[in-house]
């Protein structure tokens, strides 16, 4: 189910406005990538255009390739509605929809993919996904309440369960646990390690321990200056980028000199 | 950090006590004003609701006088609501999630241009050319789908029909509506609509996921004014409407019903003594149905609260 993304020589542009420049990166399958950096990098914009839902802002556009299991996500006949059937993605806060109850929600996704779904189909969908969410346990009972009503924590869980019952090849992770506490991380960060096993997991994280912890490859990314582009400086196995990187500016980044 | 003092008489800034005192009097006179009107038309209506059929122009007792009028004002109402809710959220979300950004501003100043335009041109636009443009599309619907109550014809000759009515008001309160609903999905969160895209929704199917659920309330709010509004119009209907105070189903025939509001407008000049006061009531009994309009539509949107999103 698990796919590997090969990117090569991407430029990201919001109108006139190159953002981020000449990344090239292979990910594995089956394996969890973080990508840091300092604010305004471009680490979240390259993340976004790996479902391309940097599109959502006006006048953005990429060259070069990202390619999913040998597929172009940008070739000519490739709608992006498609894209991000097959490259599920969590954002930075919570976003269950408020007006759904916690069920409807899960199916959200599938709702959109399958015209029906039997009932028993779908109480088993709802199921499976909580309990890969590590969820099931804490809102079995309330399935028709709103997910707003859940805690921060939970509702992060909640929007996992969401993104990964469309059984999508890829999971996008925005900062996930930027805005939750550190129990609520600790829950998310053991459910990471779980949802690898599954999927293809490319999280953007601020907090490097997080990166640490979690990732088997680090992506190291950077300004080269004042309204330049971002760029990737290095990547490599997470042991390497946090104990000997090549590059001087991701030893300083990691130590804390700057960022 | 200075030590809050404590003191028996609270420091009142004067700006703050006359803001307070002149936003409490308005509160006030919108409560007045209100009750000042509801006060008149029960007294004046009281004795038109009591007067025996032959003290009034119309030889009716007062109830089968004004029944066919709320029938009438209803249907009006009932028919641009119909029209006119569809279309307002399709030209808002076009504004808001679908037109280019220069396009959707002057549409958007186009819609409101439409809401200055005064009734009294929307009545001879409705009598000097929609009837007109109407007459051979009743025939036609006479001819086809006559099998309905709603066409059951004859088609009228003229077109001023409570269809064309029904048109001519949906056109009227269609701005009031597009606004309002434009409003509320341009408010839409942005996180919600991303939740919706990421789950590869096409567009359509993120104003159904996440704009549409949040604009709910907002959505039923501009109806509502602008059921207000057709419930109440009085000018375009009377120039349009050729009316026989029947109670019909039979949207496009000569023979229909007139509303409330219409007929106190054409009926006043030449009514006198107790046929003023069964106006008057007439016009009590459309304050009324506005009232339990406003309050049904409250609770529509307070049902579900919890599933409102107002937390999120």
């Amino acid at each position: 189910m698990a796919t590997s993304i090969d990117v090569s020589d991407l430029n990201i542009y919001y109108g006139d406005f190159l953002a981020v420049e000449g990344v090239t990166i292979p990910i594995a399958a089956r394996s969890v990538t973080a990508f840091i950096g300092p604010s305004g990098c471009g680490k979240s914009t390259f993340l976004r255009s790996l479902n391309r839902m940097h599109e959502v802002v006006r006048g953005a556009r990429v060259e070069g390739k990202v390619l999913v299991d040998g597929e172009d996500l940008y070739g000519d006949d490739v709608d992006p509605v498609d894209v991000r059937r097959m490259v599920g993605m969590v954002f930075q806060r919570p976003n269950p929809f408020p007006t759904m109850s916690i069920y409807d929600n899960v199916l959200a996704g599938q709702r959109l993919n399958s015209k029906r779904m039997k009932k028993t189909d779908a109480d088993d969908a709802v199921e499976r996904a909580l309990r890969s969410a590590g969820l099931w346990a804490e809102v079995k009972d309330r399935l028709d309440r709103p997910g707003s009503g859940l805690s921060g924590g939970q509702q992060q869980r909640l929007c996992i369960a969401r993104a990964i019952s469309v059984e999508p090849e890829v999971l996008l992770m925005d900062e996930p646990c930027s805005a939750l506490d550190p129990i609520s991380t600790i829950v998310i960060e053991d459910l990471i390690h779980e949802l690898k096993a599954q999927y293809t997991i490319v999280i953007v994280t601020h907090n490097m321990q997080q990166a640490a912890r979690v990732s088997d490859t680090t992506a190291f990314f950077n300004l080269a200056g004042v309204g330049m582009p971002g760029r990737l400086v290095e990547h490599g196995a997470t042991e390497k980028i946090f104990s000997n990187p090549d590059e001087s500016a991701t030893e300083a980044y990691i130590q804390g000199r700057f960022g | 950090m200075t030590v809050v003092e404590v003191s028996r008489h609270p420091v009142r800034r004067l700006g703050d006590r006359v803001f307070a005192g002149a936003s409490t009097g308005a509160a006030i006179t919108i409560l007045a004003t209100l009750a000042g009107v509801a006060i008149f038309l029960t007294v004046e209506g009281v004795p038109g609701i009591l007067a025996s059929p032959d003290e009034v122009k119309s030889g009716e007792s007062f109830l089968p006088y004004v029944g066919p009028l709320v029938f009438g004002t209803l249907l009006a109402a009932a028919i641009a609501l119909v029209i006119a809710v569809p279309v307002s959220i399709g030209v808002a979300l076009f504004i808001s999630h679908y037109a280019p950004r220069r396009l959707a501003a002057v549409m958007g100043y186009l819609i409101d241009l439409l809401a200055a335009v005064p009734s009294v041109v929307y009545g001879l636009w409705g009598i000097g050319f929609l009837a007109g443009k109407l007459v051979a599309p009743y025939g036609w619907l006479e001819e086809h789908l006559g099998f309905l109550p709603f066409f059951a014809g004859p088609a009228s000759a003229t077109g001023r029909t409570i269809l064309t009515v029904g048109i001519v008001l949906a056109v009227m309160i269609l701005p009031i509506m597009t606004a309002i609903c434009r409003e509320v999905f341009l408010q839409t969160p942005r996180l919600h609509e991303e939740a919706a895209l990421a789950l590869g929704a096409t567009r359509w199917e993120m104003a159904r996921l996440a704009v549409f659920p949040h604009a709910r309330s907002g959505i039923i709010s501009g109806a509502m004014l602008g059921l207000g509004r057709a419930l109440g119009e009085t000018m375009a209907v009377a120039m349009v409407l050729s009316a026989s105070g029947v109670v019909s189903w039979n949207l496009i025939s000569s023979t229909n019903p007139s509303t409330i509001a219409a007929n106190i407008a054409l009926s006043f000049k030449e009514a006198s003594g107790l046929t003023v006061n069964a106006l008057v009531a007439s016009g009590l009994v459309l304050f009324v149905i506005t009232f339990v309009v406003n309050v049904a539509a409250r609770l529509v949107v307070d049902r579900r609260k919890d599933f409102s999103g107002a937390d999120a």
